[in-house]
């Protein structure tokens, strides 16, 4: 990868609010035309961090570089970059329209230029018709919709996007995903996107920072996200996870057991292999987990069906293995015809392949 | 269900409400009547008549009522234009500039001018304008009445103030603006209803100080109010009260004015509203 590829360059970013750290030496690079995503808890510095790229903040150590470039003490104003904030702060004493000029007015471009860019990016986001409302006499869905267009309007080199969906209700927040996804596929603007909703995460991403307590814990695709967390913080935050105390065994072709307390074994995978004899955390998602006859099952996972929740696409089942935890399994609800289980039952544990994954603390 | 409270069924509530209306209102009303009494007395109805009204501008005081006003007028657009400005940059720096030492002991500064007794502020100022040799007249007057304006001008803006946003400013400068201009084009027209209100009160404070007036306006000078006291104290003739008529229709409609602008402008200044 050439150095002109990057977009931004966060380089041990350290960013203190007198005795507080809000972000404790942040590094990452985002790629040019990447759909990024910052995730993390509240509080977790992705905001922070959010703030820091757009020159609201000024950062207390560390260097954040656009296309090479340092930004330094830059102000906002000097920034090639627009935000979409969290509740969008469209001026409200402005049309549609001239929330969207905004930018490109302050940039001097000629009155042609901004009228046709207007038109271009209202009609991009579906809102060419509206351009002469106020702000107060639009949906939640259509504001969001104006601060994106106004972000993008004067053609950032990045933008940044702060929890934009949070403020809208659950069909529209889907359906903004999508679109959301195609408007970055289309335009070619990188996107920052911080969330603290690791299914927005997942759905939209080219590749995640998983944030907490200041720090980035991991940094990956949506899929290496959620199938090969690097620690336990990442594997509890993104999605339900099931995890276990184990003994890894190493096999003479170096394959892996691991055992647990209650004697049951089975092979699992780590992205470092452990020492033969080491103590380890198993983590299996719960949809990778699937209910079976007793007597079928070869993993040593029995126990009995605590609790059974059903939850429209899926059955979630709780449950209590002999001399061992809980565990949840998650059953696709595929019909009538499946098998259900009831609370009391009696089953065994089949582990799809690959999906026991070992954490070594 | 169970029924609302409801204030009117305390016991007693209808007297008491009536006594304070009659309190406040009865010589208000006692005044408006009268003022357009066709008599020489001020007790006894004569009949109706505009006969006051035309007094003041064609009789014997007009020409001292029409340079009071004048000075009242042009004294209070003053006293409200400059000490709105300065209430204005005031709640900015202190609303908007993030926690700096001293913080607290400003705004005690500002607001002080409210609390401290007026008779005070009266001696107080006319001892200082002595003091440096600022010669006492309508000059004087139009920085006393600068000064103790600012404290009215501030609490309208201040109030506004701190229900905009901050975003809205983050936003503008995001898209290129320098502060200045953001402080312009977006933050000024969303405060405009603050500081219309704050100009508004100010300008009625300034129009009807008597005390602070009285004290440092030196000789030959007159403002309405203390023209109308002067006229009062060689006895009351109906004219007063039709002056008095005058000035209290105006104090109405500049209430009653501020009162809307700033109704009208508590919608849509928090984000996303």
């Amino acid at each position: 990868m050439t150095e002109t590829s990057i977009a931004i360059d966060v380089r041990n970013a350290v960013k203190r609010f007198g005795a507080v750290t809000a972000l404790a030496g942040a590094s990452l690079t985002i790629r040019d035309n990447e759909f990024f995503t910052l995730l993390g808890p509240s509080g977790c510095g992705k905001t922070t961090l959010l703030r820091l790229i757009a020159g609201f903040e000024e950062i207390t150590e560390g260097e954040i570089l656009l296309y090479g470039e340092d930004l330094g003490a830059l102000p906002p104003n000097r920034r090639p970059i627009n935000t979409v904030f969290q509740h969008y702060a469209l001026f409200p004493h402005m049309t549609v329209a001239e929330n969207v000029a905004f930018g490109m007015r302050r940039l001097g471009w000629t009155k042609a230029d901004i009228e046709a860019r207007t038109l271009r990016i209202l009609d991009l986001v579906k809102l060419g018709d509206l351009a002469a409302r106020r702000p107060a006499q639009l949906s939640g869905g259509q504001q969001q919709r104006v601060a994106l267009a106004r972000a993008m309007a004067p053609r950032p080199k990045v933008l940044l996007l702060d929890e934009p969906l949070s403020a809208l209700d659950l069909k529209l927040r889907q359906a903004m995903r999508i679109e959301l996804k195609q408007i970055q596929k289309d335009t070619g603007i990188t996107f920052v996107f911080v969330t603290h909703d690791q299914e927005e995460a997942l759905t939209m991403s080219d590749r995640i920072a998983v944030m907490s307590a200041g720090e980035i814990r991991q940094v990956g695709t949506p899929r290496e996200i959620y199938e090969a967390p690097l620690d336990r913080f990442v594997a509890d935050f993104i999605g339900e996870t099931n995890v276990l105390d184990a003994t890894v065994r190493r096999g003479s072709d170096d394959a892996l057991t691991c055992h647990l307390t209650n004697g049951a074994a089975f092979p699992c995978h780590a992205s470092v292999p452990p020492e033969d004899g080491a103590f380890a955390h198993v983590l299996i998602r719960p949809e990778r987990l699937s209910l079976v006859p007793e007597a079928a099952c070869d993993t040593g996972l029995t126990g009995v069906v605590d609790q059974a929740v059903y939850l429209g696409t899926d059955i979630q089942y709780g449950v209590r293995l002999d001399d061992g935890p809980d565990v949840l399994v998650r059953a696709q609800n595929v019909g009538a015809d499946a098998v259900t289980h009831r609370t009391g039952d009696r089953v065994g544990l089949a582990i799809a392949p690959g999906a026991a994954r070992l954490l070594v603390d | 269900m169970r029924r609302r409270l409801d204030i009117r069924r305390y016991p007693g509530f209808l007297p008491v409400t009536i006594l304070c209306l009659v309190v406040l209102y009865a010589p208000l009303l006692v005044v408006m009547v009268y003022s357009f009494n066709d008599s020489l007395s001020i007790t006894r109805w004569g009949g109706f008549s505009f006969r006051w009204y035309m007094d003041i501008f064609t009789g014997p005081e007009s020409a001292k009522f029409k340079d009071a006003a004048w000075n009242s007028l042009t004294i209070a657009l003053c006293a409200a234009t400059a000490s709105t400005t300065i209430a204005t940059a005031a709640a900015v720096a202190m609303v908007r500039g993030g926690a700096f030492r001293g913080k607290a002991l400003n705004l005690a500064l500002i607001s002080m001018p409210i609390m401290v007794p007026e008779i005070v502020t009266a001696v107080a100022t006319l001892i200082f304008f002595s003091a440096i040799g600022f010669t006492l007249g309508y000059l004087s007057i139009l920085v006393a009445h600068i000064v103790f304006c600012i404290p009215f001008a501030y609490l309208p803006i201040a109030a506004r103030l701190q229900g905009i946003d901050g975003s809205y400013e983050e936003a503008a400068q995001d898209l290129y603006a320098s502060r200045f201009q953001a402080f312009l084009r977006v933050l000024m027209p969303l405060m405009a209803p603050g500081i219309l209100a704050g100009f508004l009160l100010a300008f009625i404070i300034s129009l009807d100080d008597f005390i602070i007036t009285n004290f440092i306006k030196g000789a030959g000078i007159e403002t309405l109010p203390t023209a109308i006291f002067g006229a009062v104290k060689q006895g009351i003739k109906p004219n007063i009260m039709a002056l008095s008529t005058i000035m209290l229709s105006v104090s109405i409609l500049i209430v009653t004015l501020s009162y809307f602008i700033s109704r009208y402008g508590r919608q849509g200044t928090k984000a996303g509203a």
